[in-house]
């Protein structure tokens, strides 16, 4: 991993840290309600991927969309998303970012350009797809950005996706999550390639493969896909090699061994924001005591987040209609 | 009038579409063979040269992906009208009409708008065969959050399809490939027909039928044929499916005691069973017979002419079944 001094400012390393640190936080704060039995539904959790949504949502604006996965709390804390109304949303109550209508594998924030989890692998390619039709033709350079795991390229609505955005040359990136997992099966039994990346050029897209774990390299490969989407240079394709510290869902082994100890300590080793930290640090970019106050000031946060869920109401029944359809007048 | 003014079917959707997009400059379309080449049914002649091929766009060969597109430029502002060639195709883009389209609205809490038209073509009487002549509407009415048009003429059409375009949650809107050169009264002027209000198209006393798309009109010449024998028949065409105008259908049963339902689909989970459930729910005091469904044998459409004339309900097979109807009294 690189630890030597980069060119990108301290600011926007301390930025994307703080991304990461937020995302890590409200997950395993998610991951200890779930395992009390305080959160219905599925969780799908985000812990160690973090250097990806943070370094490619790093380098986007406020007004570009991406779309999520099934695995996409991530996605939605590292482009802004609240704590209050995504803990709520998790717990199922009205005041939650989906007024309890969506749960965690639904989360969304179009006001951030969040599109959405999504509950259907592959699914949130093409509507990417369409985000970024839209944004080319407004004219405002806004680009979009399709999150997606390595196991979703298996899919055909990847392929669509992939294929429509490079025929019309849509300001799109294509940034792949590669945990080397899809569910419980390693990637080696879905497919007969190593790299997800080796699929971009059959696109005529450019790819390029970062170390997801090395927030800064991610970083670095979003900023140039970015500003060749921006600038009229089309789709790109991330792939950045990653790895999920807890299961597919929840946080028990459930009995399942998939996965050996050794490679897990060995990813976990790897950690992302505490290699960052490390680095930093070693670079006199910052120092142990900017991180503790940062950590001990977003765990707040969480707590604020947690009462804030806990004390909220759960919607009525009289909520089941609202919203099935949109009135003529504009979203319920 | 001697002087008014005709259009065919397949024209009054086209006029539709290129007014809104005159109307509205978040208005586009997309699908495949649309733009230079108008569509394969001609559907959207003319409409690329007029607004340009950033408007009317050519794509790839990917149903996913075109309603994909629609999703995704929808919730982020524009007005598209997506076109999938054959109804048959749905079923590739399942996914993004049933999961993403119709839901993602409801599981954003409400925080979404979703002006997304999907355009196909449905039904059968081309000798088409299974995969391009299906009508599979009952599957899209059973999902909420999406709303079904089936016009059945060219006034309709137009209405219709305006509607559609200035309606803020997905819609598709199901042409029928025989009644595309239908031709018929459609003012020039840009009008609306409000989704989820049917029509009388035939105001009668003994009999309530209610049909749909090109099953109206045959239901039109079935009443003509059923006039000779005295028995005086009232067509209600609902053309709006999802939401239905059932209280159309329930005020005209009370009236005249007696339902048969047709549709093109397969009669077996069709949309003719809730139909007639609604029927039976709020009017079973008035029924004097059990509501008929006429629909498709449960097979397949089949690709010989010999056997698809046997196979999609027509005048005839509907004059059988009101005289069935009538005879149980």
């Amino acid at each position: 991993m690189d630890r030597s001094p980069t060119d990108i400012s301290v600011d926007v390393q301390l930025d994307l840290h703080r991304r990461m640190v937020r995302i890590r936080l409200f997950e395993e704060a998610a991951g200890r309600l779930a395992e009390s039995n305080r959160l219905p539904g599925f969780l799908h959790l985000y812990v160690g991927e973090e250097a990806v949504a943070a370094g490619v949502c790093g380098a986007l604006n406020d007004d570009d969309h991406i779309t999520s996965t099934h695995r996409g709390h991530g996605h939605l804390v590292a482009k802004g998303g609240d704590f209050n109304r995504m803990m709520a949303e998790l717990m199922g109550k009205a005041t939650g970012y989906c007024k309890g209508k969506g749960g965690s594998m639904h989360i969304s924030d179009t006001s951030l350009g969040m599109l959405g989890a999504n509950g259907i692998v592959g699914a949130g390619s093409p509507i990417a797809v369409g985000a970024a039709f839209a944004n080319r033709y407004r004219g405002r350079g806004q680009v979009a950005v399709a999150f997606f795991g390595d196991g979703s390229t298996n899919i055909g609505a990847f392929h669509e996706a992939a294929n429509m955005a490079c025929a019309l040359h849509l300001p799109i990136v294509f940034a792949c999550e590669n945990n080397e997992y899809g569910e419980f099966t390693p990637r080696d039994k879905t497919m007969a390639i190593t790299d997800i990346v080796d699929r971009a050029a059959g696109y005529g897209m450019p790819g390029v493969i970062v170390d997801g774990m090395d927030v800064i390299a991610v970083h670095e490969a979003a900023v140039e896909a970015v500003e060749r989407a921006r600038a009229g240079g089309g789709p790109s394709l991330i792939e950045a090699k990653t790895y999920r510290f807890y299961n597919h869902h929840g946080v028990q082994n459930l009995g399942l061994k998939y996965r050996s100890d050794d490679e897990v300590a060995m990813w976990k080793q790897r950690d992302p924001i505490f290699t960052l930290e490390d680095r930093m640090i070693e670079n006199k970019a910052a120092t142990r005591d900017q991180f503790d106050a940062i950590w001990a000031e977003l765990r707040a946060d969480i707590d604020t987040a947690i009462a804030f869920a806990d004390e909220s109401p759960y919607p009525t029944p009289d909520q089941i209609m609202v919203g099935v359809y949109t009135s003529m007048t504009g979203a319920q | 009038m001697a002087d008014e003014r005709k259009l065919a079917y397949v024209m009054a959707f086209n006029e539709a579409v290129k007014q809104q997009m005159e109307a509205d400059p978040n208005v586009f379309c997309a699908g495949e063979d649309i733009g230079a080449f108008g569509g394969v049914f001609g559907t959207f002649g003319g409409l690329q040269a007029k607004f340009g091929a950033d408007r009317v766009v050519d794509t790839p060969i990917s149903e996913q992906a075109i309603v994909g597109l629609g999703v995704g430029a929808a919730v982020t502002g524009l007005r598209p009208i997506v076109d999938l060639m054959f109804m048959d195709f749905i079923c590739v883009a399942l996914d993004q009409i049933v999961n993403q389209a119709a839901k993602l609205k409801y599981m954003f809490g409400g925080d979404a708008v979703l002006p997304l038209t999907i355009t196909t073509a449905g039904g059968g009487g081309l000798s088409a065969a299974a995969q391009h002549s299906q009508s599979l509407e009952a599957l899209l009415c059973h999902i909420p959050g999406l709303k079904v048009v089936m016009p059945s003429n060219p006034y309709d059409m137009k209405g219709l399809m305006t509607a559609c375009i200035q309606e803020n949650n997905p819609t598709v809107m199901i042409k029928h490939k025989r009644l595309l050169g239908m031709t018929g009264h459609v003012p020039e002027e840009s009008y609306s027909i409000p989704l989820g209000k049917g029509n009388i198209l035939r105001p009668g006393n003994d009999v309530t039928i209610v049909a749909y798309a090109r099953m109206a009109n045959e239901a039109l010449l079935a009443a003509e044929e059923l006039a000779k024998d005295g028995i005086d028949c009232e067509i209600i065409d609902p053309r709006t499916l999802q939401p239905l105008d059932t209280d159309l259908i329930v005020s005209s049963v009370k009236k005249t005691n007696h339902a048969v339902v047709v549709h093109e689909a397969v009669r077996f989970g069709g949309l003719g069973g809730e139909i007639a459930s609604q029927i039976q729910e709020l009017a079973f005091d008035y029924l004097d017979a059990p509501v008929t469904r006429i629909g498709a044998p449960f097979s397949p459409v089949p690709f010989s002419p010999a056997l698809e004339q046997h196979y999609i309900p027509n005048a005839k097979t509907i004059v059988q079944g009101v005289r069935d109807v009538m005879a149980r009294v």
